[in-house]
């Protein structure tokens, strides 16, 4: 077991890991640990863009945005914490394009801007050009250059360095506990400050744009320390994943023009959105997209699907502004999008909830109090920003935002606060952990069981939701936590043993399941990526507010979840109808 | 249909050799290799170890022989493979194999590292964004999709003989920066790859633009950044 020192350790190197690297290292001694190498995150596979009220191509204003956001997230959204987000956003882009990012340009030069889902002008008065992109691999663009600078910059990278623990003495962050992939080996990190920048969890839903390493690992961590979940019930299901697989085609495709139709040809968004049609935000499309297959009108021969069409756009358009999605559907479905329709069904996307933290980065032990020395960005986070809908393209600029002022905020604690003494034996919950896993003896198998809950959680917990559906998929999660505890893996040995860490991520899908549809199940209302069908209505009365989930031992030893709630944070506007 | 998968295995734990063995499995043609390689490892073998994260070819982990070609696993559909023949799956060539699939690719980032692979500039920033036109922002457009999988560099001759040469990859980072009309770090990056390890090795062999995932046009990248070297000037 090796022992580390660091002011500052940041777990994750996607958008927002490095984001706060770049910003924490250039103030203290700084360590980023990563289960993957930095250019494998997920981050690069965002494609449509970031947006920022630059007003490059049309008039805007981060006002705007704002508004948009807020009414986007369907009001559940900390209005202060979308201001920061909105104005900070000219800055972040502006940023970005400094550090060498190769934006798509305008006529004269500028970074050129395109539409997104529910982005408008002037509170809703028509849609508006407000995101920039570097063609449809923005996401990609925007993970190279982080990762250039943080070379320029000598970050200090622990590549495929899983971490499983945190550490805390006395209610403070003082370390993680990490598995080293190539030699099977275990080290302690002591820091002052810990950013947790791990991405999603949607490796809970079968069919999803997410990787294969989104396994909530940092939610997970977090939880398992008795440490609040926020929000977790909200899960965006975006509207065109490609049928069957889950492979995600950005919103940008409707952006610049595509149009999604049902059997009959029907231009069905008309129907549910009359003014912004194919751009409505995502759970509205996704929502509808559904109800045009239960209702008969899907495509395919067993109606499963809905079409997204781009045969009226240029093929040199396409080129220019599409080309990697369009290879998607060429690749996986062998359909040509200049003249073929392709076929799309909603895929589970983002995760709205996460790590409760305020505006600094700074992470929540409860309703106000923060958490010494811990902070998270990005994903893994709720700031809120994204209430219960993120609106597209606000992800790229949340882990921008956050990610940049949580480096600032960590660095800035370890600048005044001393080490903490570890506790005795850091290590031992990894060992047990690890040990117990790799020596099990059970007959079950992790893909089977991760199978059966990704099956459940399609089926019980999706774009529609009943009690009985989050019933049944909470009975479904308790028989696989007692399969879980049966498991065994093959693999035995130290290096790279991957069956052993799948295992492991398994453990957290299933914890962060539970809390999802416990969260759901309590959240007797329809909002924004929570719809249910027995609810159907959005209830400010008694439902404007976050959900804060906690895990908790009773006498008995039993592990439990205990809901709290906490306010929204409203400044400027008053919940509305969420109509487009 | 049922499918035979003959992948190279090692791990040093356990054998010295490396050693082919062969799975049966039964997969959709529309599947791809990375789904074979997922079947294999989660109902018969834990222990076959491969690196993957995205699974639809956006981040570059799992380059790898398949059928004697670098590519990815996950944007390799097994109908377009032969499969009534068995199918081959063996690590890239050239870097270290630490266990199975997964290399040591440490060497190849040193590479793309070393040729200042980020924008330098000098002077005071703008406060707004510099000014580029789209026709100088797609000079470069192509190097800018590299997701630094290693195939290309994986499936040079040179590299696999010379291990000094930075490999195609290196060259191509760089010249996602060369052609970039913000940046004024060219001479230095030049001088990187005048080096005798640097460019001058490339035979034109087209290996690594046939086994980019990208469609980059490596051997094209490489031949401007011989043709900057020579008149000095992009
Ligand atoms: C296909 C797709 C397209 C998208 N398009 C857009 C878009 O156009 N616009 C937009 O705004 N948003 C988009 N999004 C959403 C956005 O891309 C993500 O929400 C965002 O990139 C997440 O960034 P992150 O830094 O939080 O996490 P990630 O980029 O997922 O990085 C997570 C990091 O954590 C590390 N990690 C995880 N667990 C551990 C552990 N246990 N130990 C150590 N390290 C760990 C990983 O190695 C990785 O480096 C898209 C998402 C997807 C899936
Ligand atoms: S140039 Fe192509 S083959 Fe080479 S590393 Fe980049 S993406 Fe891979
Ligand atoms: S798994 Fe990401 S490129 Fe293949």
């Amino acid at each position: 077991m090796q022992r580390h020192q660091y002011d500052v350790v940041i777990v994750g190197a996607g958008g927002a890991g490095m984001r706060a690297a770049l910003e924490s290292s250039k103030r203290t001694r700084t360590a980023v640990l990563t289960k993957l190498y930095p250019t494998r995150s997920h981050t690069g596979a965002a494609q449509g863009g970031m947006c920022a009220a630059l007003a490059n191509v049309e008039e805007d204003n981060w006002e705007w945005h704002t508004f948009d956001t807020v009414k986007g997230g369907d009001f559940l959204v900390d209005q202060d914490a979308a201001e920061v987000m909105c104005r900070e956003a000219v800055d972040a882009v502006l940023d970005l394009e400094k550090m060498g990012l190769p934006f798509n340009r305008t006529a004269e030069g500028k970074i050129d801007q395109r539409f997104f889902g529910g982005h408008t002008r002037n509170h809703g008065e028509a849609v508006v050009r407000r995101s920039c992109f570097a063609a449809d691999r923005t996401g990609h663009m925007i993970l190279q250059t982080l990762y250039q600078q943080c070379i320029k910059q000598n970050v200090e990278f622990f590549n495929e360095f899983y971490v499983l623990d945190l550490l805390m003495v006395g209610g403070r962050a003082t370390g993680v506990v990490a598995y080293e992939l190539a030699t099977g080996e275990l080290h302690i990190f002591s820091a002052k400050s810990i950013v947790f920048a791990s991405g999603g969890f949607g490796k809970v839903f079968r069919t999803t744009s997410n990787a294969h390493t989104l396994t909530g690992d940092g939610m997970g961590i977090v939880w398992r320390k008795g440490l609040p979940l926020e929000d977790m019930e909200f899960f965006q299901f975006h509207p065109t994943g490609l049928a069957g697989l889950g492979v995600l085609l950005s919103e940008a495709a409707r952006g610049e023009g595509g149009i999604l139709r049902n059997k009959d040809n029907e231009r069905f968004m008309e129907r549910y959105a009359p003014t912004v049609k194919d751009l409505a935000p995502r759970d509205m499309v996704a929502r509808a997209m559904a109800n045009e297959v239960r209702e008969g009108r899907g495509c395919g021969p067993d109606g499963a699907y809905v079409m997204l069409d781009l045969t009226h756009l240029e093929p040199a358009h396409i080129d220019a502004k599409l080309p990697d999605i369009t290879e998607f559907a060429r690749t996986y479905l062998g359909v040509e999008p200049y003249t073929e329709q392709i076929p799309v069904f909603p895929t589970a996307h983002y995760a709205m909830g996460g790590i409760p933290t305020n505006i600094k980065g700074e992470a929540l032990a409860n309703n106000q109090d923060v958490i010494p020395g811990l902070y998270a960005a990005g994903e893994v986070a709720c700031v809120s920003v994204h209430g219960a809908n993120r609106l597209g393209t606000n992800s790229l600029l949340d882990i921008n935002v956050f990610g940049r002022r949580a480096g600032i905020a960590a660095a800035e604690y370890a600048e005044t606060a001393s080490f903490e003494e570890l506790p005795d034996q850091p290590e031992t919950f990894v060992v047990d952990l690890i040990e117990g896993m790799r020596n099990a003896t059970g007959d079950e198998r992790v893909a089977a069981i991760r199978s059966d809950l990704q099956a459940t959680m399609d089926l019980n917990a999706q774009v529609y939701r009943t009690e009985g559906s989050l019933k049944q998929a909470l009975t479904d999660i308790e028989a696989l936590k007692l399969r879980f505890a049966n498991v065994a893996v093959q693999d035995k040995g130290k290096r790279f043993n991957t069956d052993l860490l799948e295992a492991v991520e398994l453990g957290f899908l299933i914890d962060l399941a539970e809390v999802l549809v416990v969260s759901a199940l309590a959240r007797k209302e329809s909002r924004g990526g929570h719809f249910r069908e027995d609810y159907d209505k959005r209830d400010d009365v008694n439902f404007m507010r976050h959900t804060m989930a906690y895990r908790s031992i009773d006498a008995e030893g039993n592990v439990n979840i205990r809901l709290d709630y906490k306010p929204v944070v409203q400044t400027r506007y008053k919940p509305m109808e969420r109509k487009y | 249909m049922d499918v035979k998968v003959k992948i190279l295995r090692y791990n040093p734990e356990v054998v010295d050799e490396a050693e082919w063995k062969t799975y049966s499995v039964t997969l959709q043609p529309t599947d791809r290799v990375l789904d074979a390689l997922h079947k294999i490892k989660w109902e018969q073998d834990g222990t076959l170890t491969f690196r993957r994260s995205c699974g639809h070819g956006v981040c570059g982990s799992d380059a790898m022989r398949i059928n004697g070609r670098n590519r990815l696993a996950c944007k390799t559909l097994i109908k377009d493979l032969n499969p009534e023949k068995e199918i081959t799956v063996e690590p890239i060539k050239g870097l270290p194999v630490l266990k199975d699939l997964v290399v040591d690719m440490e060497p190849f980032f040193d590479a793309y590292r070393s040729v200042m692979p980020f924008l330098v500039t000098s002077g005071h920033e703008p406060t707004r964004e510099r000014i580029q036109s789209q026709a100088d922002r797609d000079r470069f457009d192509d190097t800018t999709k590299c997701i630094l999988c290693a195939a290309c560099t994986t499936s040079c001759p040179v590299f696999w003989s010379d291990g000094q040469y930075f490999g195609p990859q290196a060259i191509v980072g760089a010249h996602r920066f060369i052609f970039d009309s913000r940046d004024e770090g060219t001479e230095q990056r030049l001088e990187i790859l005048n080096d005798k390890e640097g460019v001058w090795r490339c035979r034109t062999t087209f290996n690594c633009t046939e086994a980019c995932p990208r469609g980059i046009e490596v051997t094209k990248a490489i031949q401007e950044v011989k043709r900057a070297l020579i008149f000095r000037r992009v």
